[in-house]
């Protein structure tokens, strides 16, 4: 209906993007990333489902406001639809999927299997992660893995894209074209170490970062400093994690049981003292990406609104981010309208048609 | 849907507790949280070994020099048949001063005298986004994170820049090996090679 979006290929929008130099990957996430602008990502809440509708449904509210989204694996070690599923279902409907890999349960053999299998989807970013301890998720009797560590899952990446090897050494006849990404978590001790272990995930194969939930702008700040006089933000883009709190229950209580989060006591605060709770969460996180998109080095926010999915577009919208940019959305083309048309027809109408009349019909 | 996240009008409990609540009631109940635990109850002695790391670090070093010098003996009685006694040896004394897992490829040096295969995800590389503010662990509460106390380690020794390499993933074939004795071989071959280059080709 409309023209060609500016990251699609021409020839047709089911087509990967052409390579450009100096990119691994054909994905719009490093595109968007490597011509300068503030890139927008998110998290699709993986259902506990076998229908891909759920996916698609909860995908769709994203449309045209986010860069990418990222298909967790599993996170809080709670099992859902695998992030290989729904990256299969993303990767279809021409979405682009950051596919995590959690080491937390997978062996090095499953993981490679993965990445090949990703990357011939269509996925085109991967984000390496350590994962969750079994014990924070629903099955706290389960064999935790951790073969791999996030370091070595990412240079094992690495090693498979730009030396075109299993980590056997085995070849491999097409390498995957990854972008690679990797989580850092600011808010965690030992602080000093923090962007030094940035500077390793950097040198293990990382080229994008997405941060913890960013609640505390001047611990980010000084985490930021540190990482700019290291040289770091020039080699890897920064993406900082923010999210909306639901009210200072949810705050208090995440502060407590969520690994890794940290809340001040102003923030906790702030959102006592409101009138509407919810609303002062949304209000804080749009603050809080204006505070953090001013930080040199910042490339992108990823948005984690976890069961408030619906406030992602607003939170965007409302924080301006994007300054008129639109992200790339999935709209209906003529050859799209063709098949539809076609399906349509051989679906529902009544038609018996044997070969001899189809013959002579095409005459 | 069953996150560890609250409900839209607050806290709701985790699905982690549920299971646990709903677990079969006994009298016997475990004191500690993990297996790997339930080994190890007290951190004094690895802890003492953070604090001492540069002692560590330069009595390792003598250490390593009079393995390599006694290589001749090895070789003469066969490492093969010296293996048992020393891993032995090697097993007791590591396990006693940094709680030794035995993985058979010892990264002390690199790790500020810390055993990284103590932590409960055997992270080699540095710490997982989920230690807490207090310094401790997130799967073993009452336990200071291996990484924070490898990163204070570190920062005491002469090569703790050592903790920024990369290691590669573990290899699990090497586990209850003796690490000492394989440093030593390994550094008496590369000694070899760079003494007379091309010879070993």
């Amino acid at each position: 209906m409309t023209g060609r979006q500016r990251d699609e290929n021409p020839a047709g929008i089911h087509l990967p993007l052409d390579p450009l130099p100096g990119h691994t990957s054909r994905g719009r996430l490093e595109r968007v990333l490597r011509r300068g602008e503030f890139a927008v990502t998110t998290e699709l809440n993986p259902p506990d489902s076998a229908d891909p509708e759920d996916v698609y449904n909860r995908a769709r509210i994203f449309d045209g406001w986010v860069d990418a989204i990222n298909a967790v694996d599993a996170s809080g070690a709670n099992c859902h639809m695998s992030s290989v599923g729904i990256c299969a279902l993303l990767t279809r409907m021409g979405y682009a999927p950051i596919m995590q890999i959690a080491c937390r349960d997978k062996n090095r053999i499953a993981i490679q299997g993965d990445v090949l299998g990703g990357a011939a989807m269509g996925v085109a970013n991967m984000l390496c992660l350590t994962g969750d301890g079994v014990q924070a998720g629903d099955q706290p009797g389960a064999k935790p893995v951790f073969d791999l560590d996030s370091m070595s899952l990412l240079e094992t990446i690495r090693i498979m894209r730009d030396n075109g090897k299993f980590l056997s050494g085995r070849k491999l006849t097409t390498p995957p074209q990854v972008f690679l990404g990797a989580a850092v978590n600011p808010f965690a001790p030992p602080y000093d170490f923090r962007p030094i272990h940035l500077g390793k995930k950097i040198a293990a194969g990382a080229q994008f970062v997405q941060t913890q939930y960013c609640f505390d702008v001047p611990m980010f700040k000084t985490f930021m400093q540190k990482a700019r006089d290291l040289g770091h933000t020039e080699k890897v883009f920064v993406l900082c994690g923010v999210g909306p709190l639901a009210s200072a229950k949810t705050a208090k209580w995440i502060r407590s049981n969520v690994p890794g989060v940290h809340i001040p006591d102003a923030v906790v605060k702030r959102l006592e003292g409101a009138q509407d709770q919810k609303k002062e969460g949304k209000q804080l996180c749009i603050d809080i990406i204006n505070e953090v998109k001013e930080i040199p080095g910042v490339s992108g926010v990823h948005v984690m609104a976890y069961r408030q999915e619906e406030y992602v577009a607003e939170i965007v919208d409302e924080s301006g981010v994007l300054k008129g940019r639109q992200p790339w959305k999935r709209e209906i083309r003529h050859d799209d309208q063709m098949v539809a048309d076609r399906l349509d027809r051989i679906l529902h109408d009544e038609i018996t048609e044997t070969q001899v009349d189809m013959v002579k019909t095409a005459h | 849907m069953s996150e560890t996240t609250p409900a839209k009008n607050g806290p709701a409990v985790t699905q982690a507790t549920l299971v646990k609540k709903a677990a079969p009631k006994s009298d016997y109940k475990p004191a500690d949280v993990s297996p790997q635990r339930r080994v190890q109850r007290t951190f004094a002695v690895r802890l003492w070994s953070v604090r001492h790391s540069r002692l560590l670090e330069w009595f390792y070093s003598r250490f390593a020099d009079v393995f390599l010098l006694l290589h001749p003996l090895w070789k003469g009685i066969g490492y093969g048949r010296v293996e048992a006694p020393v891993k032995f040896v090697e097993k007791r004394v590591k396990g006693f001063m940094f709680d030794c897992r035995m993985c058979g490829q010892c990264v002390l040096s690199s790790t500020g005298m810390s055993c990284p295969m103590n932590c409960p995800k055997q992270l080699r590389n540095g710490p997982c986004g989920g230690v807490r503010a207090n310094g401790n662990c997130e799967v073993e509460p009452d336990m200071p994170c291996v990484w924070v106390k490898a990163w204070e380690g570190s920062r005491n020794m002469v090569h703790g820049d050592k903790i920024l390499t990369v290691q590669k993933p573990v290899d699990q074939s090497l586990r209850e090996t003796s690490a000492w004795l394989r440093v030593t071989a390994q550094a008496a071959a590369t000694r070899e090679t760079t003494k007379n280059p091309g010879a070993s080709a």
